[in-house]
């Protein structure tokens, strides 16, 4: 269970800019539930995990895993148990690193890294059952390096290494954005494969309404730090893209977007 | 001219070890670490001081890895801990160790005749007496330099050295994989700064000498080797002909030089330039002169006018 309680983020404060996003927030994920979070741009969404991921300070409240507080744990600390897949496909790999290197070492999470050997030969025929898993042709690419694949492709095993070893939450922010249509379609496919297999908690933010209806069992629409609409269960299962539609100009007239 | 080409070869071996720590930090860690210029003459002072004092010639290299050690902690502590700027961390370390190289040495020091270095001990004279001190130096260097290079390519396949060339090619995804970015960039500073003092080590075993101004432009050096070497290679590595050589299984890893190679030749081929320049008759005060100049010429004609290049 991942909570956030009564969280207050204020961003450029005491200066001319300053601007409340959150102000007494609170929500509640429960264990192996799969939230999609929708809303316009600023309304917080990006915000929100990064409180969660701890990249960001807040001014009041409380993170909390399972009731136990996590904020003064450094970002690194949380990833232990914390997968996360981001907008850019570049950011989830090392670019001048191989495939083989980038995997091995996203198998290595959770162990230490020492003067043992990078790359665990044995494990090559691992990662090649993973990659054929993909369907994308990557099982052959062991030893190119990362920067010379497509974003697709880089997404897709971004996705493969931050839920390579066991973990608890996996964070995705817009990570089919900077996709095209189809292989959006392919890297959403697989994540909900990924977060059903291995009963993940999953936080997905998505520009994607559709994809926000189609997936994952309780959908959040968020509006200037705030909750607009928050449906779980057979509600979100029963509601249409004309809902979703109908609320989101609702909001996005309001605050004359 | 044999001889100036031996002792420039030689020169060339001795500071690809410095190079070797630039690489590091700045083509691994993608940090320009200034400090480099204060921890080569830290490394040739304790080198020095050690001598003069008659320890064992060979005790002076592991002595000066570890001093240079400490001074890229300090640079790491000061970036990462506290906060400040690379470019400023390195400056504050550069500084402050000019005062305290010359606290260490008392003042410009010489190294006489009569003092053994690694190049006169025992054990080499032992191995190589037949041969001319110059081409003792030769071969001792070139001993030093592939051992270091085969030690950090070793290191690099490692688990630790695989992090360590994550963090300046992605920090977030060593975050994401739950580790100290911090941390990794603290061990790649300590690594980096040690070879630079093992450089400025060799350095007075060879020439004999300390002084307290032998640090300034050897971070631009260092880049210059390592911009000239990993430019060559990427050039060679797009040939037909190491296109070729990756299809036949035996040599592919003539292919696919390491980095540290690009490095070791980088440096000869600068310390060539730089040595043709003042064969032709340019001043030696005019040496700084020379290899600023030089290094422009490399950053423009190599396209990269000193933006990162992370060849992890």
């Amino acid at each position: 269970m991942l909570e956030l309680r009564n969280v207050t983020k204020v961003y450029n404060a005491g200066t001319v800019s300053e601007q409340r996003l959150f102000q007494d927030f609170s929500l509640t994920v429960e264990e192996g539930q799969f939230v999609a979070i929708v809303g316009g741009n600023g309304s917080g969404k990006t915000s929100l995990l990064n409180i969660i991921c701890g990249s960001i300070p807040i001014e009041a409240g409380d993170v909390l895993v399972k009731g136990e507080s996590i904020l003064k744990w450094k970002d690194y600390q949380r990833y232990a148990t914390m997968g996360r897949v981001y907008q850019d496909p570049s950011a989830g790999t090392c670019p001048n690193l191989t495939m083989l290197e980038n995997l091995s070492l996203a198998d290595n999470k959770g162990k230490p890294f020492n003067l043992r050997r990078g790359v665990d030969r044995r494990r090559t025929d691992y990662y090649r059952e993973q990659l054929r898993a993909l369907g994308l042709g990557l099982e052959d690419k062991l030893n190119v390096k990362m920067g010379s694949l497509s974003g697709g492709q880089r997404q897709a095993v971004a996705l493969l290494m931050a839920t390579m070893t066991p973990l608890r939450f996996l964070i995705l922010d817009e990570h089919t954005a900077a996709l095209d249509p189809k292989t959006a379609e392919v890297i959403m496919a697989l994540t909900d494969k990924v977060v059903r297999e291995k009963r993940l908690t999953a936080v997905m933010v998505t520009h994607n309404l559709r994809y926000a209806v189609e997936y994952g069992d309780r959908i959040l629409m968020m509006n200037q730090g705030r909750v607009a609409l928050d449906r779980a269960g057979e509600e979100k299962r029963t509601i249409s893209m004309e809902d979703i539609l109908t609320m989101f100009n609702k909001i996005s007239i309001e605050c004359g977007n | 001219m044999l001889d100036l080409l031996v002792s420039t070869l030689t020169q060339g071996l001795i500071y690809a070890l410095i190079s070797f720590g630039v690489y590091i930090t700045y083509s691994i860690l993608d940090f320009p670490d200034l400090g480099v210029d204060g921890t080569f003459p830290l490394g040739a002072a304790v080198t020095a001081v050690l001598l003069v004092k008659g320890v064992n010639p060979w005790l002076t290299l592991p002595a000066a890895m570890a001093v240079g050690a400490l001074a890229g902690l300090f640079t790491g502590v000061v970036h990462v801990k506290l906060g400040v700027r690379n470019l400023l961390a390195g400056i504050i370390t550069m500084t402050a160790l000019f005062s305290v190289n010359l606290q260490i040495a008392g003042s410009n020091l010489t190294v006489d005749r009569g003092t053994d270095t690694i190049f006169t001990s025992a054990p080499v004279t032992a191995l190589l007496g037949d041969m001319s001190l110059m081409g003792r130096k030769l071969v001792v260097s070139l001993f030093l330099t592939l051992a270091v290079k085969l030690v950090l390519d070793a290191y690099f396949r490692t688990k630790s050295g695989l992090l360590l060339r994550a963090v300046g090619d992605n920090a977030g995804l060593v975050t994401s994989l739950a580790q100290d970015r911090g941390a990794v960039k603290l061990l790649g500073l300590v690594i980096s700064n040690a070879l630079v003092a093992l450089g400025g080590c060799v350095v007075v075993h060879e020439q004999r000498s300390f002084s307290a101004t032998m640090g300034t432009g050897q971070l631009v050096y260092g880049l210059a080797a390592v911009i000239i070497g990993v430019s060559l290679m990427n050039f060679y590595a797009a040939s037909p002909l190491a296109r070729g050589l990756v299809e036949r299984k035996g040599l592919r890893l003539l292919a696919l030089p390491a980095g540290t190679t690009s490095v070791i030749l980088g440096s000869i081929l600068y310390k060539l330039c730089v040595q043709a320049a003042l064969s032709a008759g340019l001043p030696a005060n005019m040496m700084k002169l020379v290899t600023a100049a030089l290094f422009l010429l490399v950053l423009v004609l190599s396209g990269r006018k000193g933006e990162a290049i992370i060849h992890a």
